[in-house]
């Protein structure tokens, strides 16, 4: 006997256990989001899932779905607000799209084209961080780091290493990686580990892959991130 | 990096890690004793307390990286730290930080060449009352003038260990200026105890649910409630019940001590004073709700409590009023542990403090779950703050319709108000809830007429004169216990500023709203105070404030807009006049741009100006 909440007056099943990301993705029902990601324990870092539950904004992808909720997501105002947070996220960092190996593939850049950013809004904080090529096989550039931790989940949980973390505090936040002389070649990193992998940015790179695909012919190139998200595109 | 300074880095590290034991909670307090004695945590030793404790370097580089007062770089011999907030402020601080800068050859915030002292800013420390104040390597310095910092100069010059500084100098006073049922009636140490024990414990949360008690650390939830929450909760782990060793389901009792919130010091005279009171209400509580451990998060400011609040609990340990079998009652065992902080407003929030107990970077849970439910460790937690214990204590022995006979209808008892700012008589105020702002003005001698008030600290509300009628009590102003008044004159724009950057400097960094938002309205405000600012900016800080407010983690981000969003409602005017035209006008200032050259050519002269 399944249960139902409401997202956006549409009925969506849910199993005890789920939240409400976890329900609307499985009813193909897609809301904006960078921190999360199915194959990861929640995080709720990045807001931008924020939805608003019985008059309250809670982050959907940490929010266990409870029957009869009433959820609204897909509305302008949340949609205005996501738009600012995804232009925060280019304003803090060193995101330079047109020159990014990673254009056409970026999930940040993918949820600013479905928001419909149009400019980064606020004035660019111009950061000093430092790149890391230390690496024979992964670069890292924590220029384009947007603190999603997805990195140090994937780490921690699937290739059971911890080779990333997050020091700093607050807009000095910095992520950081396990070995003494603060360099990802020193640490036990492999290409193949499933870290590697998970940026949504173009923060972590794997090295000698450069424009494997052309730029035009990669996936956000074609379809929105909404379609990738929730498997609306393959048909 | 410095390696080569500290070839016996195991030598010094050996004894604290003993200490500490192998328990990976003790990280915070490890890296506390480390930074006392390396004056910052050399690389080496994150390798060998990581080691230690069996956890990822990685996790003890952020747990560094994310306290104020753990640094991977020496900070200096000597390392004074001026509270920054706006009534130290407006006692001189600035000044006096620049005039002991020039005496000690250093610049503010970075370290003299020599590596004997370095002097910077750090968030309210919590004497507001006696202001200006700093830290000397952790320890308060009050009521700081030319004078005493003259002398600091001196002993830093010589040398002179911090501990053997002239006693003056570190002198912290109570200033209580009005007592009421906690502050101003004695306390018999085990009467809350032994009244709980001869009524029953689920009696006394009855009389706890009667007295109507709510936290006194802001929000205002009931405590009775969380109580009885925390006790029905059973912390279920592969479908076993979680049990100490005498077959009691494991629950936990944390005091919040981390009174971070600036213009608030109540809890700092409570614990100096009233300590007894305190800990009663913990181990009330702990009788309650089942709990046979309880914490003190100490805030990192409080130090200097710490040997006298030990020997307090040695005392009670003496008395049969901690420890095992409690009065003698064969089921009632409940022992307090003191945790210091280290620097991180953040760690007030009830989940961040958690996290910082469990010696982590202090980052507020996602929840639900809620602490009650899933709190240290993961076992049921209550949190309260440490008037609420207080008070608990007095509804234990008193109890609750007693209790209840005060205050209002939906804020019972009595309230310690914190104040600060253009007053005759700083100091702490005890009042039933329901006085009014203006009756707390009479009271401690408001100086002229007062101007705006801001009520229970920059997350608060700041009030203007029109509203001095106004009464202390969750109907109408809900306040942790802070009040810093201002007077006509005072610039209210540069105390939103203060606010402003305090946020900034406070975010965890964890949500993108709130760590980017409160930099982008502190750059604002910062435009807008040296002349930049225009109409445009003053949209823009609303709608960051209504994002704020509306997508943030935790509380820090909600309320970080508070100040900024309440000036500009009330004192339109007095934001205006700072605007530089109406229509939009760059940040970027040519001639300012060059001041970096003109500094380095030693010019100053029309042509290197623009």
């Amino acid at each position: 006997m399944s249960k139902t909440i409401t997202i956006d007056g549409l009925a969506v099943p849910f199993q005890e256990g789920q939240t409400i990301m976890d329900a609307a993705l499985a009813s193909g029902v897609y809301i904006p989001h960078l921190c999360h990601n199915p194959e990861f324990k929640p995080h709720g870092s990045c807001k931008l899932c924020t939805v608003n539950v019985n008059g309250r904004n809670v982050a959907s992808c940490t929010m266990p779905a409870v029957e009869g909720q009433q959820v609204l997501s897909d509305i302008a105002e949340l949609n205005a607000d996501r738009l600012a947070l995804t232009q925060m996220l280019f304003v803090e960092g060193n995101h330079l799209c047109p020159a990014c190996e990673k254009t056409g593939n970026c999930q940040l850049q993918a949820v600013a084209y479905y928001l419909g950013m149009m400019s980064p809004h606020y004035n660019h904080f111009y950061p000093q961080r430092e790149a890391d090529a230390s690496h024979p096989d992964v670069m890292l550039d924590r220029n384009r780091c947007i603190y999603c931790e997805l990195c140090v989940r994937a780490s921690r949980e699937v290739d059971g290493k911890n080779v990333f973390g997050l020091s700093g505090r607050g807009i000095k936040t910095l992520l950081v990686v396990n070995s003494a002389s603060g360099l990802l070649g020193d640490t036990d990193l492999a290409v193949t580990d499933k870290a590697a992998h998970v940026c949504p940015t173009g923060a972590i790179l794997i090295k000698r892959h450069g424009y494997a695909v052309p730029i035009g012919q990669r996936v956000f190139d074609h379809i929105t991130i909404k379609d990738v998200q929730t498997g609306g595109g393959d048909e | 990096m410095q390696q080569f300074e500290f070839p016996d880095i195991s030598r010094i590290l050996t004894p604290i890690l003993e200490r500490h034991g192998g328990d990976a909670s003790r990280l915070l307090q490890v890296l506390l004793e480390v930074q006392d004695v390396c004056h910052f945590i050399p690389s080496e030793a994150i390798d060998l307390i990581a080691a230690h404790f069996g956890v990822p370097r990685v996790n003890v580089e952020g747990v560094v990286g994310f306290y104020s007062f753990l640094s991977t770089h020496s900070v200096g011999e000597y390392r004074l730290l001026f509270s920054g907030n706006i009534t130290d402020q407006m006692l001189g601080k600035d000044e006096l930080m620049q005039y002991l800068c020039n005496k000690l050859w250093v610049e503010p915030g970075k370290v003299s060449e020599d590596g004997l002292v370095s002097i910077g800013s750090t968030s309210c420390t919590g004497m507001c009352d006696q202001g200006p104040a700093a830290l000397i390597n952790g320890w308060p310095l009050t009521k700081l003038d030319h004078n005493r910092l003259d002398l600091i100069a001196e002993l830093i010059r010589s040398r002179k260990p911090v501990a053997d500084w002239p006693a003056m100098l570190f002198e912290v006073v109570d200033n209580i200026h009005r007592g009421d049922v906690l502050l101003g009636q004695p306390f018999e140490p085990g009467a809350a105890i032994r009244a709980t024990l001869a009524r029953g414990a689920k009696e006394t949360l009855v009389e706890v649910d009667k007295s109507n008690l709510r936290g006194r650390g802001g929000a205002g939830f009931k405590t009775a409630s969380k109580w009885s929450f925390c006790h029905a909760t059973i912390a279920e782990e592969e479908g076993g019940v979680i049990c100490d060793i005498d077959g009691h389901p494991e629950r936990f009792i944390v005091c919040n001590a981390d009174e971070g919130e600036p213009g608030t010091f109540k809890d700092r005279v409570l614990l100096n004073s009233y300590a007894d009171l305190v800990f009663e209400g913990m181990t009330v509580g702990a009788r309650v709700v089942g709990a046979s451990k309880g914490f003190l998060y100490l805030r990192g400011e409080y130090r200097y409590l710490l040997q006298q609040l030990e020997a307090v609990l040695k005392c009670r340990r003496e008395a049969g009023l901690l420890g095992e079998t409690i009065l003698g009652q064969m089921d009632f065992s409940f022992d307090i542990e003191i945790h210091l902080g280290a620097g991180a407003y953040i760690c007030g929030e009830e989940s961040a403090l958690i996290e910082s107990l469990e010696g982590k970077r202090g980052r507020p849970r996602n929840r639900p779950p809620f602490p009650v439910t899933y709190g240290y460790k993961g076992r049921p937690t209550v949190v309260d703050n440490v008037e609420t214990f207080a008070c608990a204590a007095k509804i234990a022995e008193k109890g609750g319709a007693w209790f209840a006979a005060i205050g209002t209808a939906q804020s019972t008892g009595t309230k310690l108000i914190s104040v600060s700012g253009d007053v005759a008589r700083p100091g702490i105020y005890e009042y039933p809830f329901g006085v009014t702002v203006s009756q707390i003005l009479d009271d401690c001698g408001a100086e002229g007429r007062p101007y705006a008030v801001q009520v229970s600290g920059p997350s608060g509300t700041t009030i203007s004169w029109k509203e001095f009628e106004r009464k202390i009590a969750f109907e109408d102003l809900p306040t942790a216990g802070a009040l810093m008044v201002f007077r006509r004159k005072r610039d209210l724009f540069q105390v939103a500023q203060n606010f402003a950057d305090f946020f900034a400097h406070e975010s965890c960094g964890f949500c993108t709203p709130c760590r980017v938002g409160t930099e982008l309205q502190k750059k604002i405000m910062s435009k807008i105070a040296s002349g930049y600012g225009t109409a445009s900016d003053l949209e823009e800080l609303k709608r960051l404030g209504h994002i704020l407010k509306t997508m943030s983690h935790c509380g820090l981000g909600s309320s970080a807009a508070n100040p900024v969003l309440d000036i500009l409602e009330k004192f339109p005017d007095m934001v205006e006049s700072k605007l530089k035209a109406f229509a939009f006008k760059p940040a970027f200032d040519l001639d300012g741009a060059l001041a970096t050259a003109r500094t380095i050519t030693g010019r100053d002269d029309d042509w290197a100006h623009l």
